[in-house]
C-alpha cells in the first residue's frame, strides 16, 4: 500500500529524451536484491556514474547536479519507461524519493508498475513540458483537479483513467480492492469453468 | 462475419467478470507465468501479506532469464548472486504449488518458447507474465501480455486483473515477402515506419495475406516485438496452422474438450465490418532486410540503406555512426542469434542454411543459443549445432542468455554485435555495447562477412 498521492509541489529533475528504457532506468547488472528494495544505487545507473558497474559520479548526468537533490518529479520525453516490464525501475524511482513524472507519454507497463507504486504519470504535451523546464522553477502536481501548474499561473490539465486516480489518492491496495469481488469471480469462474473446461488444469477442473 | 466486432474485442469481453469505474474492468486471467528473476519477489511478497496463489494449477515459472547457458549448468550463475534468485524462486514455486520447469528440466526454456511447445497458451485465453515480450504468444490468438509483479501478484491472488481497454488497431500486410526477408524484417519495418512508440494505447491485431503464409514460429517472431511498438499486445487470429500446432500438445485439451474447444476458437477473428482505432497498411512485397543503427528498434533501416539524415545525436554518438554513412559494411565484432524473437527450431533452420560450408571471419565472437531444451534437441537431432559449431559458432544450452547483461556473462566492453534479439537499448547486451538487431539470416550473413551485410547478396549464387 502505497503513500495516498494528492498535491506534490517539486523542483523537476529535467531528463528530456525519447524512449528512456527501464534498463537505462535500472540495468539488469543492477538488480542485485530478489526482493523489491535496495535498488536506490542503481537508479539511472549507467548515466550517474562514471563507468559501468562504478560509483563515482558522473557530473554531467543532471541527477548528480545537487540543485535536483530533493526533485520529486521528473520531467522526461515520450514512450517513458519502455523496453523490459521490471517492477525494479519503478521500485528504485519509488525508493528514491521520487512520486511523479511528466512525460508526452508511457510505455504501458511501466505506467501500470508506477500507479502500483504510489508513482504518478502524469502526460503533458512536449510544448508544457519544455516550459516547465525553462521556468526552472517548483511545479505544483494536483491530482484531484488533474492539473499542473507553475506559481506563475500557467497550469495544464492532465487525463488519468479514474481507477488510476482513485488508487493514487487514497493509496489502495489494488489486490485488497479486487478481493472484495471474491464471490463475482467465483461466480464468474463457475460459468466459464462448465463453457470453456480446458482452461481448468489440475485437480480443481 | 457480419457485426463489427473486433478480435480484440472478442477477446476482452469473454474475460470481463465486471466492470469497473470508468472505462475499467476487472479481466479474467487464464494462465500466469513466472521466471526465475522476478518470481521469488512476486511470490515471496504475496505469501508476506498472507495471500494464496488462488489457483496453483494455472500457474506455472521457469528458469530462463539469468540461468547460464554454458554446458553443464547448475544453479551457480556467472551473474553474481544469481543463485539466489533460481534457489528463492524454487522454494517459493514449490511452497506455493506451482509447476515449474526447473534448470535441467527437458521442458526448460524461455518462456515465450516453452509455453506454446507445452500447449499452456492457447487461443481466446488470457495470458500473462512479468515479462514485456509476453506478446509473442499472441500469436495463438490468445490475449497474452507482460506485466510488472506487482500485476502478477494481483493475478495470482485474485485470477483477475483490473485494466482499463485499450484502443484496438489492425495492422495489415498485404502480398508475400520476397526471399531473404523474414516476420523480423516486417515488424522492424512497422517499427521503423511507425516509431518506437506509433502503438501506444493499443492493442494490435496483425493480419493480411503475408502474416496468414506464416508458420507459428514465423507469427510469434512478429508478435514478439508488440511491446517494443509500445502496444499493449499483439495477436493474430487463429487458423487451422495454429490449432494443428497445439493438438496433442501436454497442456492443450483432448479429446471431446478439444473437440468443443476448436468450435470455439473458430470465431475468433475481427469481422468483415469491424472498427479499429487505426489502422495500418504495409506493403510486404516492398519489405527487405531491416537492421536498427542507433538505440531503440524504431530507429532502424533497410540494410541497403543509409543512417537518416535527421538521425538524432545522442544514439549516433553512442553507436559509433554518422548520418548517411552506409550501414551495410560496417565492421561487427560479435554475431549473435537467440532470444524469445528468434531461436525457434524454424529461426535456426533458416540461419544454419545460410552457410552452405562457410565460416564466420576472424575474430568474431558468435554465439547460438536455442530458444528451448526442446528446440536444441530436435536441432541438434537434424544436425544443425554441427553447422554452427563447424562454421565458428558457439551452441549452447537454451535461455535468455546475452540478450541482456545481468552482471555476468557479456560481449567485451564497447563491441558492436549483430543480433536476433529484440532491444539495442545502450549497454543492453554489455557494458557500452552496441547492438544491432536484425533477422537471423542477416545475423549469419554478417558474422561470414565480417561486417554488417545484406543476406540476399550471399543467396544469390545459391539455393538457399
Amino acid at each position: 500500500m502505497a503513500e495516498p498521492f494528492t498535491i506534490l509541489t517539486s523542483l523537476p529533475m529535467p531528463l528530456i529524451r525519447d524512449n528512456i528504457d527501464t534498463d537505462q532506468i535500472i540495468p539488469s547488472r543492477e538488480m542485485k536484491s530478489t526482493g523489491k528494495t535496495g535498488l536506490t544505487d542503481g537508479l539511472f545507473a549507467g548515466w550517474r556514474y562514471t563507468e559501468i558497474g562504478g560509483r563515482e559520479p558522473n557530473p554531467d548526468f543532471v541527477m548528480n547536479d545537487r540543485a535536483f537533490a530533493d526533485s520529486r518529479i521528473i520531467l522526461g520525453g515520450t514512450n517513458f519507461g519502455c523496453g523490459s516490464s521490471r517492477e525494479h525501475a519503478v521500485w528504485a524511482l519509488a525508493e528514491y524519493g521520487f512520486r511523479a513524472i511528466i512525460a508526452p507519454s508511457f510505455a504501458p507497463i511501466f505506467a501500470g508498475n508506477c500507479v502500483r507504486n504510489g508513482i504518478l504519470p502524469v502526460i503533458l504535451a512536449p510544448e508544457a513540458i519544455a516550459i516547465i523546464e525553462k521556468s526552472a522553477a517548483p511545479v505544483t502536481i494536483d491530482l484531484e483537479a488533474e492539473t499542473v501548474s507553475l506559481a506563475g499561473g500557467e497550469n495544464w490539465a492532465f487525463p488519468i483513467e479514474d481507477e488510476a486516480k482513485s488508487m493514487l489518492l487514497e493509496g489502495l491496495d489494488a489486490i485488497d480492492l479486487s478481493l472484495k469481488m471474491s464471490e463475482e469471480i467465483a461466480t464468474w469462474q463457475d460459468a466459464d469453468r462448465a463453457a470453456r473446461p480446458w482452461i481448468y488444469l489440475g485437480a480443481n477442473a | 462475419m457480419t457485426g463489427n466486432k473486433t478480435l480484440f474485442d472478442r477477446l476482452w469481453d469473454s474475460h470481463v467478470v465486471t466492470d469497473l469505474t470508468g472505462s475499467g474492468a476487472l479481466i479474467a486471467i487464464d494462465r500466469i507465468f513466472l521466471h526465475e528473476r522476478t518470481g521469488a519477489a512476486a511470490l515471496n511478497a504475496l505469501a508476506e501479506a498472507g495471500r494464496k496463489v488462488a489457483d496453483p494449477a494455472r500457474v506455472f515459472a521457469v528458469t530462463d532469464h539469468i540461468v547460464d547457458t554454458l554446458p553443464g549448468r547448475t544453479d551457480q550463475t556467472l551473474m553474481p548472486g544469481g543463485q539466489a534468485f533460481i534457489q528463492e524462486t524454487r522454494a517459493a514455486a514449490k511452497a506455493a504449488g506451482i509447476t515449474m520447469f526447473d534448470v535441467n528440466d527437458p521442458d526448460q526454456g524461455i518462456v515465450h518458447v516453452i509455453s506454446p511447445e507445452l500447449g499452456i497458451v492457447l487461443p481466446g485465453c488470457t495470458l500473462i507474465a512479468p515479462d514485456s515480450h509476453t506478446c509473442t504468444q499472441g500469436a495463438f490468438g490468445a490475449l497474452a501480455w507482460g506485466v510488472g509483479s506487482s500485476e502478477a501478484e494481483h493475478a495470482m491472488a485474485t485470477g483477475t486483473l483490473r485494466l482499463a481497454k485499450p484502443k484496438s488497431m489492425r495492422v495489415k500486410f498485404t502480398g508475400r515477402l520476397n526471399r531473404g526477408v523474414t516476420p523480423k524484417d516486417m515488424i522492424l519495418t512497422l517499427l521503423a515506419q511507425y516509431g518506437a512508440a506509433g502503438g501506444k494505447g493499443h492493442a494490435v491485431e496483425f493480419a493480411g495475406e503475408a502474416v496468414s503464409a506464416l508458420d507459428m514460429e514465423g507469427r510469434m517472431t512478429l508478435c514478439n516485438m508488440a511491446t517494443e511498438f509500445s502496444a499493449m499486445s499483439g495477436f493474430i487470429a487463429p487458423d487451422n496452422k495454429t490449432f494443428d500446432y497445439l493438438e496433442g500438445r501436454r497442456y492443450a485439451p483432448a479429446g471431446a474438450d478439444w473437440q468443443q474447444a476448436l468450435a470455439s476458437w473458430l470465431v475468433l477473428r475481427s469481422d468483415t465490418n469491424a472498427i479499429f482505432d487505426q489502422e495500418i497498411e504495409i506493403d510486404a512485397s516492398a519489405i527487405v532486410p531491416m537492421v536498427s543503427w542507433g538505440t531503440n528498434p524504431g530507429q532502424t533501416i533497410g540494410v541497403d540503406g543509409v543512417v537518416p539524415d535527421d538521425a538524432e545525436a545522442a544514439p549516433l554518438e553512442y553507436i559509433g555512426l554518422a548520418r548517411g554513412q552506409t550501414i551495410k559494411g560496417v565492421p561487427i565484432d560479435a554475431a549473435f542469434i537467440g532470444s524469445c524473437t528468434n531461436s525457434r527450431l524454424s529461426d535456426l533452420r533458416r540461419a544454419s542454411a545460410m552457410f552452405q560450408g562457410r565460416k564466420i571471419a576472424d575474430g568474431i565472437k558468435a554465439i547460438c543459443v536455442p530458444g528451448s531444451s526442446s528446440v536444441k534437441r530436435e536441432a541438434e537431432a537434424e544436425g544443425i549445432d554441427l553447422i554452427f559449431k563447424n562454421a565458428g559458432f558457439e551452441w549452447r544450452e537454451s535461455g535468455c542468455s546475452m540478450c541482456f547483461y545481468a552482471g555476468g556473462e557479456s560481449f567485451p566492453d564497447g563491441s558492436r554485435v549483430i543480433s536476433t534479439t529484440n532491444r539495442n537499448f545502450e549497454s543492453r547486451q554489455g557494458p557500452n555495447v552496441r547492438t544491432h538487431i536484425a533477422s537471423p539470416e542477416t545475423v549469419v550473413a554478417s558474422a561470414i562477412a565480417g561486417v554488417i551485410s545484406d543476406p540476399r547478396d550471399l543467396m544469390k549464387s545459391e539455393l538457399i
